[in-house]
């Protein structure tokens, strides 16, 4: 599973090899030219005896090669570094449209059983996290390694026994840091679990503050929360105290190795095996050495975070979408609107039954209400027609052809939809009526402002149709927000439309408008409502009555009531 | 900021200890040269093996003692840190919980939450780091240079510029990233909301068939995003590199200089080697500094905002009076005006009204027309800004808070469960309510079936959010929670909107029923909610159109006229 992960991974990199390869030879010189300078530091110090005892030659010939090594590193590290952002950010940049492309392809099955949360976070976190996790954490890796290979190398190379005593004192830091971040990756969970229940109770109780205030819930509320931020001190001292230990622990271990270090370099320099110079070399390794071991092991816990984001990205990213179009698929033009449902069945759960065999038969400019309780999936329908979903079972045809040999883009174009739940995004008042599409003038939008009665509502905004609206319409009322739901498909009127009335939370005289703006629509296209009102209940022309997902009755409003069947209730019920 | 540290009180010692044990640490930290030079000058020169163990045995000494040091020093930040966030944010959630209506809307349901979370997370973090390193690692980097000075006031002055041009280089090239990092941060915001967006509005996209010009808008964001951070990038990557230059360049002028020194007999060689190893120690905290300095300009831009929540008082004063003395004219409202803070506008204007005990009084009218406002006066959520709201004769102004609501049954708009069994939920309505009484309400408010239809009943756990009941049963437990405590006052702000009509009549009925029937409010935009209640208030615009029974409405109201034939339409009526 990991592995894969780690593959497509390096799919995405390889389209940026050069830099890769470039970046690691330039890691491969910076990390062993570092690892000299502190030898030339010492043949330097060796140069440097005592009172007259100055081979100054000597120090200045290798006091220049420290110089131009240090310019070269320096030199070699920014390009590195910018080579390592620009892979970096340039594969965030390709996985991230690729994952939002996806977005626009994946089935409704799969966008509607998620939270827009989930799919965000994977799209713009998880993206991140994983590319900062992985691809720095793969070239730290790369330079730790060839430091810590290198180090060994020279030490060995230097002086046997010494390099010896640190090698053999190397796994106790490395065992000393394990145990930390061991005892610390439990204490973090305990502590991020009760953080993540403080944040859920803050989160819910504040939300409702309004009805924690109606119903005077204060003082138990704040037991509550003594309870759970006690928890929470208890785990958070415990957490941050045992991860707080890493540094100072693997210092303590560093510098017994220093002192064991100076020691037998000392023995050594007395003994002639070495000089202080040498002893100056070894010191300031031992100095680093630790250092790689401890950034590998913290590389390693990102690492797997990074490839859990990863997996979580690329599951979205390979999702299977929507299903292709057929090759020949037709072409849909000048559709006169005889849409025909032919035994269809559906369920969106498959153990599930919900909409069985159903027949309707509908010509071109007839209307459709669709009534029932709520829940009742009157929603599904439209899924089914707009061909958000695929049928089961049956078939679905438009001007007789079956709507899964046609494109979808021309079946959705042939559909003007209106839903309750409006939609608005962040930009103009023109821009979301006209959502991108091109070739309409000014002159066109005021005029199908005008006909959906949004055009006087419009014009009192602060830059009239240049005024710009927040996410999900800010501070327009639902009424206004709907109109210019409305507008948009007012637009450019296509020949077949699916309508949702809204229930409730719309003033009067804008309820009015908006149904004028309706029946303008309407005229002479075949149009599916969900209805909610009396009178578009009675002028249309067939009416389907759900109940739990399935059609119980249709027929029109004389027949069904003539039936006394749960139409007959529900007209009652409501309307009496 | 400043005053948030009050919550550091209990936690002196800690806070005082913990930077003295760092100091202890990193003194023993900068002793280490000088032992090293001490071996190479006395113990190597002189060839005395003792003397070089016994040195030795010192540094080990030394790499205890601190690392016992740094323990306890941790484990005082550690202390103090989560201690003084606990304390501070238990102030902040109680202050919260004090803030009016009005406070509430002003600051936002949001921001209260990230203030207590996010934020307090920042600010604990930076009192955390802040005990460890303010005063280690400055302590070092001047220890270090004070160090050099001892051994040799010539070669010490190298340190002074190469701190000062270490410290140029880390200030400014973080200073220059912060407020560009933001810009990076707005940037992946974007990118954040127009894929909200697409994903909110994935229908409607599809539909309109957008979804090509989505993704190039999405990519042209994409890349703009890309190349600040390209350019940030390449500047913070010079980091680094320079530091490394500078630090490195130095030691290759002090080991001229000290040549030049150890030539003249200024200088042992183990002196300079000493020097050389107090250059290596100045940079690893140089950037711990600059790395804490960043920690401690996001805490206290954290905490200044934590402070102004917590300074924030509530706007509404409480009352002092616990009882109440159940006068027939119940509720009544004088020549009420109201106004949002911020609006310019009234949102009611000039409302009188008498609501008698046990009557029913519909609210209807247009989104907008003030139905929501009014009501929300009567358990004083807001304050009439003109005019006065009498409960019992007396003003809610004069009651205290917790008694008047105590006797008000809310069911707001949105139904909201909380997460806990539907037991606990109900007994937000009544604290020691008895299965019995709940089940009495259940069944009021039609939702006896909701319960009996759940695994375990009342012990069913609400999931957070309500998310595993349906709307309309959300309507129905939420409408009970309210009945649980027997109100003499119940109101239903347009809360049966995802009821289906059958069953909305027969709540309405059932509560009709109650013995001691409370005074109801019932706001709706459904003429047929409100037909049959004693008294229906016709809002237009935040003022009352009329004032009657539904017959007399229907013969006089022109507004009541049309909404009613709107839904019923006059041949639909029976």
């Amino acid at each position: 599973m990991k592995k894969g992960t780690l593959k497509k991974v390096l799919k995405y990199a390889a389209k940026y090899r050069f830099l890769i390869v470039a970046s690691m030879a330039l890691a491969v010189v910076t990390a062993l030219l570092s690892l000299y300078v502190p030898i030339l530091a010492g043949r330097a110090i060796d140069h440097v005896i005592g009172k007259g005892n100055v081979d100054f030659a000597g120090v200045i010939k290798i006091l220049i090669n420290m110089v131009v090594c240090v310019v070269v590193i320096s030199i070699c590290q920014w390009f590195m570094n910018k080579a390592n952002n620009k892979i970096t950010f340039s594969v965030v940049r390709d996985v991230r449209t690729e994952a939002f492309d996806k977005l626009q392809k994946l089935p409704f099955e799969y966008i509607d059983s998620k939270q827009t949360g989930d799919i965000v976070s994977r799209i713009i976190s998880d993206v991140d996290l994983f590319s900062d996790g992985l691809l720095m954490g793969f070239t730290q890796l790369f330079t730790g390694v060839v430091t810590i290979a290198g180090t060994l190398v020279f030490m060995f190379y230097l002086n046997f026994k010494i390099a010896l005593v640190v090698v053999v004192m190397t796994p106790l830091s490395l065992i000393v840091a394990k145990f930390i971040a061991d005892k610390s990756f439990s204490l973090f969970k305990t502590q991020s679990q009760a953080r993540s229940d403080q944040t859920s109770f803050v989160d819910e109780m504040i939300g409702n503050l309004s009805v924690v205030k109606a119903f005077a819930h204060e003082d138990e509320n704040m037991d509550s929360f003594d309870e759970i931020n006690e928890r929470l001190e208890k785990a958070s001292i415990k957490a941050t105290f045992i991860s707080s230990l890493t540094n100072p622990g693997t210092r303590f271990i560093n510098n017994l190795v220093y002192a064991a270090v100076a020691l037998f370099g000392a023995f050594s320099c007395i003994s002639g095996g070495m000089t202080v110079g040498g002893l100056t070399i070894f010191l300031s390794y031992a100095n680093q050495y630790t250092k790689p071991f401890n950034e590998i092991s913290g590389v390693i816990t990102e690492l797997q975070n990074a490839l859990a984001c990863a997996e979580r990205v690329f599951s979205l990213i390979e999702e299977k979408p929507e299903t292709a179009d057929k090759e020949n698929a037709y072409k849909l033009t000048d559709v006169n609107g005889n849409v025909v449902m032919k035994d269809v069945s559906f369920s969106y759960d498959k153990s599930k039954k919900l909409i069985e065999n159903l027949d309707l038969n509908v010509k071109k400019g007839q209307r459709v209400a669709i009534v029932g309780p709520t829940g009742s999936g009157k929603t599904t329908l439209i899924n089914l027609l707009m061909r958000f979903y695929d049928v089961d079972k049956g078939a679905i045809t438009i001007d007789g052809y079956d709507i899964r040999d046609i494109r979808r883009s021309d079946i959705r174009n042939n559909f003007g939809m209106v839903l309750q739940e409006t939609w608005l995004r962040n930009g103009t008042i023109k821009d979301n009526i006209t959502l991108g599409r091109e070739g309409f003038s000014d002159e066109d939008i005021i005029a199908a402002a005008k006909a959906s009665h949004a055009h006087s509502f419009i014009k009192r905004l602060p830059n009239g149709y240049d005024t710009v609206i927040s996410e999900n319409g800010g501070n327009l009322s639902q009424g206004q927000k709907q109109l210019l739901c409305i507008t948009r498909v007012m637009l450019s009127i296509p020949p077949m439309l699916i309508l949702d009335e809204a229930t409730s939370s719309i003033d009067t005289s804008t309820e009015i408008r908006i149904q004028k703006a309706f029946n303008k629509m309407m005229k002479g296209r075949t149009s599916f409502i969900v209805a909610h009102r009396l009178s578009t209940i009675r002028e249309a022309d067939v009416i389907l009555v759900m109940k739990d997902g399935h059609i119980l009755e249709q027929g029109d409003h004389q027949t069904l009531l003539d039936q006394k069947g749960f139409y007959y209730d529900l007209y009652n019920s409501q309307f009496a | 900021m400043k005053k948030l540290l009050i919550y550091l009180r209990d936690y002196k010692k800690e806070t005082i200890l913990g930077p003295l044990f760092k100091l202890l640490e990193a003194s023993f930290e900068l002793m280490v040269p000088l032992v090293i030079a001490a071996i190479i000058d006395k113990g190597i020169a002189s060839k005395d093996m003792g003397y070089c163990l016994r040195l030795s045995l010192v540094l080990v000494l030394l790499c205890f003692v601190g690392f016992v040091s740094a323990v306890t020093a941790q484990y005082f930040a550690a202390k103090a840190a989560t201690g003084f966030a606990k304390k501070l944010k238990r102030a902040l959630f109680d202050n919260i919980q004090k803030l009016s209506f009005s406070d509430m809307d002003r600051v936002g349901t949001s921001a209260m939450i990230t203030r207590i979370t996010t934020d307090m997370n920042q600010v604990q973090q930076g009192v955390n780091m802040t005990i460890r390193l303010l005063l280690r690692s400055p302590f070092v980097v001047f220890g270090a240079m004070i160090m050099a000075f001892t051994i040799d006031a010539r070669q010490a002055l190298i340190f002074a510029v190469t701190i000062v041009l270490l410290s140029v280089v880390v200030v400014s090239i973080t200073a220059w990233s912060i407020p560009r990092y933001e810009k990076i941060q707005s940037g992946l915001d974007v990118l954040l909301k127009f894929t909200r967006e697409n994903h909110s509005g994935v229908r409607v996209i599809r539909a309109f068939g957008l979804e090509d010009e989505e993704k190039d808008k999405f990519n042209k964001q994409n890349n703009i995003l890309l190349g600040i951070q390209k350019f940030v990038g390449s500047v913070t990557a010079l980091m680094n590199p320079l530091t490394y230059a500078i630090l490195n360049l130095s030691i290759a002028y002090l080991i001229y200089k000290g040549a030049i020194l150890v030539n003249n007999g200024d200088l042992t060689q183990g002196q300079a080697v000493a020097l050389y190893n107090y250059m290596t120690q100045i940079l690893v905290e140089l950037i711990k500094l600059a790395n804490l300095v960043i920690t401690m300009t996001k805490a206290i831009a954290s905490g200044n905002r934590v402070q102004e929540l917590l300074e924030l008082e509530s706007s509404m004063k409480d009352g002092v009076v616990t009882t109440f003395d159940s006068t027939k004219e119940h509720v009544r409202f004088e020549h009420v005006s109201m106004r949002y803070e911020g609006d310019s506008e009234d949102s009611l204007a000039d409302i009188s009204f008498t609501a008698s005990r046990g009557e029913k009084i519909g609210i209807i009218g247009g989104t907008g027309s003030g139905k929501s406002s009014l009501i929300s006066l009567i358990p004083r959520f807001y304050d009439a800004r003109e005019g006065e709201v009498l409960i019992d004769g007396r003003n809610v102004k004069d009651y205290s808070l917790e008694a008047l609501r105590e006797r008000i049954g809310v069911v707001p708009q949105k139904a909201v469960l909380f997460h806990g069994t539907i037991r606990d939920n109900m007994k937000w309505g009544k604290k020691d309510a008895t299965d019995e009484e709940i089940y009495e309400a259940l069944s009021i408010a039609q939702a006896k079936e909701v319960v009996d239809g759940k695994e375990g009943g009342l012990d069913y756990m609400v999931a957070q959010g309500g998310k595993n009941f349906s709307g309309g049963q959300k309507q129905r437990l939420s409408i009970a929670r309210a009945l649980v405590r027997k109100p003499e006052i119940l109101i239903l702000d347009d809360s049966a909107s995802a009821l289906d009509y059958l069953t909305d009549k027969n709540l309405r009925k059932a509560i009709s029923d109650m013995k001691d029937a409370p005074t109801t409010f019932i706001v709706s935009q459904r003429a047929s909610a409100v037909l049959s209640c004693d008294k229906i208030i016709v809002l237009d615009n935040g003022t009352v159109s009329d004032i009657g029974t539904h017959d007399e409405l229907l013969s006089r109201c022109e507004l009541y006229k049309e909404i009613y034939d709107s839904q019923f339409k006059k041949e639909g009526a029976v």
